[in-house]
């Protein structure tokens, strides 16, 4: 069995910047991570491969430093790693990157094997669009099986699995033939921690890199921002909270008394309110 | 367990780790390196500042790549008490030369850009892999060490402790005690962020020019103890540290000292309209030579901070740690070049050079500043500085009180606050100490 896992390395959220005049994005210092939700998809198959045999390849694409977040899932265990990565996929949105990943997909099934499965998060924290695991199982004409929470049964023999989807209202109990496409929920499993030999492997391992023309893209129009539809209209920071700390020197008063004083001096109205609200306790 | 074997097993990814990694990684050694941080820089809370020297003798072109901040061009020190500072300020333009002698830097991302140097070289580094204990014989000798990962023993010819200034496996295997609390500092440090356009109006900076102040006072309220603001591009490093002990006698807390100091007159200004984006707080060696723990045995030696390695007079820490590493890694590859097993006798090589160089000298030469520092803490750090600031205001303000009547003022100002002999024996003290 082989199983592909799609992953993207997005700066981490908790701890991006919106610089104060610009309004822009300010990236430097922003550490990157493996997007979250990728996280359980890459468990997910690991999982499947420990039970059932075979091999997990992860796949990105991004520029050199997203090999990174590569060698890191070889730490977990996974048995390959392919880095897509060219100059022309920059400033690619959903629809490009579906048609990249979906040829770099075809062509690892050319190089080391066709793949049973192929793995996604439910969606990245940077776009959060959902449409990058759609796409490539449309390309691929791959089933989707999306949202999915749990890999109840796999059955490599008679080329099904059985899933089961969080949808509105309830779980749904899928069956679909093999290859299929599965955008993994967040949730649903703990990324494990690799062994020694697994971290020295992966410190050790080359990560497989690609260019377009090495994944077999011969149209590369279609990649990039050329093949991008998707136009950014305006960027823009919400508006920050304008309050600021204030420090309170109790001056011999209780430090409570201090405290909800100089609450009360800046909104008068509140003492009423409150007063007003307390009255007959 | 492992079966693969390693000549040297370095633990830590710090700039002493870095070091010895690099060193022995370049002579073709078989390295082995392991850091708990997520990636190396990740657990780094330092200011900090580069000292291009010794990283030079250990990748002469970083310049080409490594993530500088800002090259200093300014030094200003600060006495402060609680409304003034008096300062020496020294610019020069000297600074601005081709291959500048310090940087800013943010270690989160130096550290990352050294350990990729690490990787060129060969060395296997290991992130997210913390060293639970070292692996002894009956003897003490070590022979590697256990992770925290599943079959995670790990043997080598040698082991190089890199672990940071309070290293617990050291202390545990009982290679060393843990650091005094009267041996180490307390720093907490904030990063505020500013657009480099601000930063460089208001420290008056040209392009990628930096500033370092460096501030001492009653900011540490009477305790042995200073405050930092440094320059990176786009935010600025405050802290300020107090040695343990001190913090313990006081009830002082560092946070609190923290929070004075920024809101100092002085400061407020500089850091106005700033983001804080991270808070930090980190122990700093500060006993100098005298506390400098047994550095190598049967199987392992010790550097950087986790030996104590830090010239508290001239804030030199991480080149300290950076040679100590180039060093140690250099004393290995002999050994090892020699086919010599690696005991305690033949490590004693990594001391002798150490010994022979500025390290050990520069530690000697200041080894009684940090007691007479801690003893005379009071005076150093909250008399003089009030004392000076007040001088100072008396010299400065023109208020119809005749000259001679000022000084005479300054004067006895002084004699009451710290008597004659107390004054002429502190500056003598200090003299000595400094020589």
């Amino acid at each position: 069995m082989h199983i592909v896992v799609c992953i993207k390395q997005v700066p981490d959220s908790a701890q991006i910047r919106v610089h104060p005049v610009t309004n822009t994005i300010m990236r430097q210092g922003v550490p990157t991570i493996i997007n979250p939700y990728d996280l359980f998809a890459i468990e997910e198959a690991l999982r499947l491969r420990d039970k059932f045999g075979g091999e997990v390849t992860i796949l990105t694409m991004g520029p050199p430093m997203a090999s990174d977040s590569l060698r890191k899932a070889l730490t977990f265990g996974a048995d390959r790693a392919v880095l897509l990565t060219d100059r022309f996929f920059a400033g690619s949105d959903t629809l490009a990157t579906s048609f990249a990943l979906s040829s770099a997909i075809t062509k690892i099934g050319e190089v080391f094997g066709a793949a049973d499965i192929v793995f996604t998060g439910k969606q990245t924290i940077d776009g959060d669009t959902a449409q990058v695991g759609p796409g490539i199982a449309k390309r691929l004409g791959l089933t989707q099986l999306t949202y999915v929470a749990k890999v109840a049964d796999l059955d490599l023999a008679g080329r099904s699995i059985e899933v089961h989807r969080r949808a509105e209202g309830g779980v749904q109990v899928l069956k679909s033939p093999l290859p299929c496409l599965i955008t993994m929920l967040e949730g649903t499993n703990e990324i494990r921690r690799g062994s020694m030999m697994d971290a020295l492997r992966a410190a050790r391992a080359e990560v497989v890199t690609w260019s377009a023309k090495d994944a077999g893209i011969p149209d590369v129009t279609k990649c990039g921002l050329r093949g991008s539809p998707t136009v950014v209209k305006r960027v823009f920071a919400p508006t920050p909270r304008a309050e600021k700390a204030q420090f309170v020197d109790p001056a011999g008063e209780p430090p409570a008394d201090a405290l909800i004083n100089a609450i009360f001096k800046r909104a008068p109205k509140l003492e009423a309110e409150l007063a007003e609200l307390s009255r007959g306790y | 367990m492992i079966e693969e074997k390693f000549d040297a097993i370095v633990i830590g990814a710090g700039m002493a780790g870095n070091a010895a990694a690099l060193t022995m990684a370049k002579r073709g050694l078989k390295v082995l390196q392991l850091e708990r941080g997520e990636y190396p820089g990740s657990k780094n809370v330092q200011g900090a500042i580069l000292y291009a020297d010794m990283l030079e003798k250990i990748v002469p072109d970083f310049r080409e790549e490594a993530p500088l901040e800002r090259h200093i061009v300014e030094q200003r020190f600060w006495m402060m008490n609680d409304s003034s500072h008096v300062g020496l300020q020294y610019r020069s333009d000297d600074f601005n030369e081709e291959k500048p002698n310090r940087y800013t830097i943010v270690r989160a991302q130096f550290d990352k850009w050294f350990s990729k140097e690490v990787q060129k070289a060969g060395a296997v580094v290991l992130c997210e892999t913390t060293v639970i204990e070292l692996v002894q014989d009956p003897q003490g000798k070590v022979l590697g060490v256990r992770t925290d990962r599943k079959g995670g023993e790990v043997h080598a010819d040698v082991v190089v402790l890199a672990e940071g200034v309070n290293g617990l496996l050291g202390s545990r295997a009982g290679l060393r005690e843990r650091p005094a609390p009267e041996n180490v500092a307390l720093a907490v440090k904030e990063m505020h962020f500013l657009p480099r356009e601000t930063i460089e109006a208001r420290f008056n900076l040209n392009g990628d020019e930096g500033v370092v102040i460096e501030a001492a006072g009653t900011i540490s309220k009477g305790m042995t103890g200073v405050g930092f603001i440094y320059t990176n591009k786009e935010s600025i490093s405050i802290g300020l540290g107090c040695l343990v002990s001190d913090l313990k006698k006081s009830g002082q807390t560092p946070y609190g000292l923290l929070e004075a100091f920024k809101r100092h007159p002085s400061v407020v200004p500089l850091l106005e309209g700033s983001e804080v984006k991270e808070y930090a707080a980190h122990l700093i060696p500060e006993g100098g030579y005298n506390a400098i723990p047994q550095l190598y045995g049967d199987g392992w030696v010790v550097v950087g901070d986790a030996a104590q390695l830090n010239n508290a007079v001239h804030r030199e820490g991480s080149n300290l740690a950076m040679t100590s590493g180039r060093i140690a890694g250099e004393a290995i590859f002999q050994i090892k070049s020699r086919k010599d097993p690696f005991t305690a006798e033949n490590l004693k090589l990594y001391k002798k050079m150490l010994d022979d160089s500025f390290v050990i000298k520069d530690l000697k030469k200041y080894k009684d500043m940090p007691a007479l520092l801690h003893t005379s803490s009071k005076n150093f750090f909250l008399t003089y500085p009030e004392l000076i600031a007040k001088a100072m205001q008396t010299y400065v303000r023109v208020d119809g009180v005749p000259k001679i009547d000022k000084e005479k003022a300054t004067v006895k100002s002084f004699k009451s606050a710290r008597s004659l002999a107390g004054l002429v024996g502190d500056a003598f003290r200090f003299a000595r100490a400094w020589r």
